[in-house]
């Protein structure tokens, strides 16, 4: 992992609301993170964590109303893309930066042929020719290895199995040779030995192209096999985040120690009862006063109903947003 | 070839309460004007086995592997195409009419979805005694008593009986779905995914209030999950299909520390381990290619089009299923039967 260099992509302060009729749900609460050239993270945190909505907002890609950014800097290439023309923005979805959804079926059109859905943001983003976006659709989707490439152009996204319409939303984002790939729960609608496969390839498109991906998922077992650095979210905040190796070996923070504890694994001893995190994940009716982990929290003191703790660093490139300290079991001097 | 009994074992006592012998479930697929028969979907093609008396059978496999279709069948909510369902002694597969319907309150289901199983204009009262209200004839007060008994045993607050689904959270709606499949006192249970549209940290909730009813209760899963690891928690025998076909049955530990089918093996290989050191150690065994339709299964074993092992054999010669090992059953042309 290239380490040092300047961020590919910086957020800073990120905030956005959805104004309903129950009231405004605050979504994603001052998300800060960077993404580094060539580096992959691992965004984790369950329904609602506001994993997606952050990514969805990055590009402008949430419905306006009801969804509003409020606060917040997003910094790729120089430009504030939170910030720029819409025509501007149009130019970085899919040409600096490439976006997976989570579910191939619904987000291919399904009355265009693959080939014309993937020569579009060619034709679109590097003005190339009919031909030419031809000759480099098939290019594309032989790097994701899809076989019988110039044939498979002509067929429609239903003739493809949900693995193959994976690799073909693959191809798409890659296109434009992105700087950064956003990859939305990208393996979540598929099997297992499926998931693997396409987990093998993006490793593989990775060494081959270089480019920063930021991998959302809910599932640790995923992050821990490719991610450099993960970042744990709840209730709309970062609340811990780290190199892989440290987060896993050494969690901080009570809500990403419960979630490696509560998922049962397919080797080792097996556990009598699982462990279980007790109650709800919070309902974001304000922006959080406290810690919003707290009513489920084994670990609470006083002061984490009353202040929301601001993210600490504990150690080379690790945070946590949490008052309690694992090694003492006492609170955190901040 | 296996017949699906139990072998005796020593210190448990091995009663089966559910047997289910050769069941197969087709689908036709139509053609044309007059939608003429042009073939089937062969969803469910020959399971056998046994689910002892207060043990869980875990039943994996991918998505379309028949599953879900096996679990339908055996409760009856499909007509099986052939074979036998024993449940608790009594013909489930061609019992008919009221017949039918007496057997229904000893088999209950837990569906996938809490979201689309539970009617969204009923109370949670309302839904919870609609099988007393089907199925036996208590009084109106001696009604509500057991709906508060069953909020109880599930975890639910009394207080929440009068209002609708949609007011709960997913875990709390399958608790709802949970308290109903009890409602009528059954002895099996056919446990549909039930936690994969949860949460991983609502998930450890629900499992642990499954095995806890198992415990008091007495009762016998199939517990149908695409999740591995959830299975190797809970099950005590797991059974893994692959297009219609168990490939292999055993003791979970057995299964899971020693497997023996290529499939087996290979979706073992490819969960993904929460630990990145052992994510760097670990060599996955990567399949080729997508599972082959099951309106058009290959001649021949059913996963020799992605099998790293196959042999010549497995093109033309469909494997039973066999002991090769104490209480371990394999269906693979690796493995000659003793």
């Amino acid at each position: 992992m290239p380490d040092g260099s300047l961020p590919v992509l910086d957020v800073k302060g990120l905030k956005t609301v959805f104004r309903t009729r129950a009231g405004e749900i605050h979504a994603v609460n001052d998300v800060t993170f960077d993404l580094r050239p060539g580096e992959l993270l691992g965004v984790v945190g369950e329904s609602g964590s506001g994993k997606s909505v952050t990514m969805m907002s990055l590009l402008g890609l949430l419905p306006s109303p009801p969804a509003e950014v409020r606060h917040g800097t997003v910094t790729f290439e120089g430009d504030n893309l939170l910030a720029v023309t819409p025509e501007k923005l149009r130019d970085v979805r899919g040409g600096g930066i490439g976006f997976i959804f989570q579910d191939p079926m619904t987000s291919l059109n399904p009355v265009f042929t693959v080939g014309y859905q993937i020569m579009e943001p060619l034709r679109r983003h590097l003005g190339l020719t009919k031909p030419q976006a031809r000759v480099r659709a098939k290019e594309l989707l032989e790097l994701v290895g899809i076989p019988d490439a110039e044939r498979r152009l002509r067929d429609f996204p239903h003739q493809f199995s949900g693995g193959m319409r994976q690799r073909v939303m693959i191809a798409i984002a890659l296109a434009c040779d992105p700087k950064v790939l956003i990859a939305d729960e990208p393996t979540t609608a598929l099997d297992v030995t499926i998931q693997a496969q396409i987990i093998e390839l993006v490793r593989e498109l990775r060494q081959k192209l270089g480019m920063a991906i930021v991998w959302i998922t809910h599932d640790l077992g995923v992050v821990a096999g490719i991610a450099d650095r993960v970042m744990v979210m709840y209730g709309g905040q970062v609340v811990e985040q780290g190199p892989v190796r440290e987060v896993f070996a050494n969690p901080q923070h009570p809500y990403t120690r419960a979630l490696l504890t509560t998922v049962p694994s397919i080797r080792g001893p097996r556990a009598a009862k699982l462990n279980v995190i007790e109650g709800q994940p919070p309902i974001l009716l304000a922006a959080p006063a406290s810690c919003s982990f707290a009513a489920r929290c084994p670990h609470r003191f006083n002061r984490c109903e009353h202040q929301n703790p601001p993210r600490i660093p504990v150690g080379h490139g690790h945070d946590v947003a949490c008052f309690w300290n694992p090694e003492t079991g006492g609170p955190r001097d901040v | 070839m296996y017949d699906g009994k139990p072998r005796k074992e020593k210190g448990r006592p091995l009663q089966p309460l559910v047997e289910v012998r050769g069941l197969k479930m087709y689908f036709p697929i139509t053609s044309g004007l007059f939608r003429r028969k042009v073939g089937d979907v062969k969803a469910v093609d020959g399971l056998t086995f046994d689910i002892l008396e207060g043990e869980t059978l875990g039943l994996v496999g991918e998505s379309g592997c028949g599953k879900s279709t096996a679990g339908r069948a055996i409760l009856r909510l499909y007509d099986p195409t052939e074979g036998e369902v024993v449940i608790n002694g009594k013909d489930v597969a061609h019992a008919e009419g009221d017949a039918l319907r007496r057997l229904r309150p000893a088999m209950q289901m837990v569906f996938q979805d809490p979201q689309a199983s539970l009617n969204p204009r009923m109370t949670v009262a309302d839904i919870i005694g609609e099988p007393l209200l089907e199925h036996t004839r208590l009084t109106s007060d001696e009604r509500t008593a057991r709906i508060y008994e069953l909020m109880d045993a599930v975890g639910l607050n009394r207080v929440y009986a009068n209002r609708y689904p949609h007011a709960f959270s997913g875990g709390q709606r399958q608790r709802i779905g949970i308290a109903r499949a009890l409602a009528l006192n059954p002895r099996f249970i056919v446990c549909d995914e039930p936690i994969a549209a949860l949460d991983v940290s609502i998930q450890a909730q629900v499992v642990n209030l499954l095995e806890e009813l198992q415990d008091r209760l007495g009762l016998t899963y199939l517990f149908i999950s695409h999740d591995l690891s959830m299975v190797r928690h809970i099950a005590d025998r797991v059974a893994v299909m692959y297009l219609g076909r168990i490939v292999e049955l055993a003791d979970r530990d057995a299964l899971f520390e020693d497997p023996l089918h290529p499939y087996t093996e290979a979706l073992l290989s490819a969960i993904p381990e929460a630990d990145p050191e052992e994510a760097k150690r670990r060599t996955r065994i990567l399949l080729k290619g997508d599972v082959p339709s099951p309106a058009n299964p290959p001649k021949g074993c059913n996963f020799c089009t992605r099998c790293p092992k196959v042999m010549d054999v497995c093109r033309s010669v469909k494997p039973d299923l066999f002991e090769v090992r104490p209480r371990h059953f394999v269906a693979c042309h690796l493995y000659p039967p003793s």
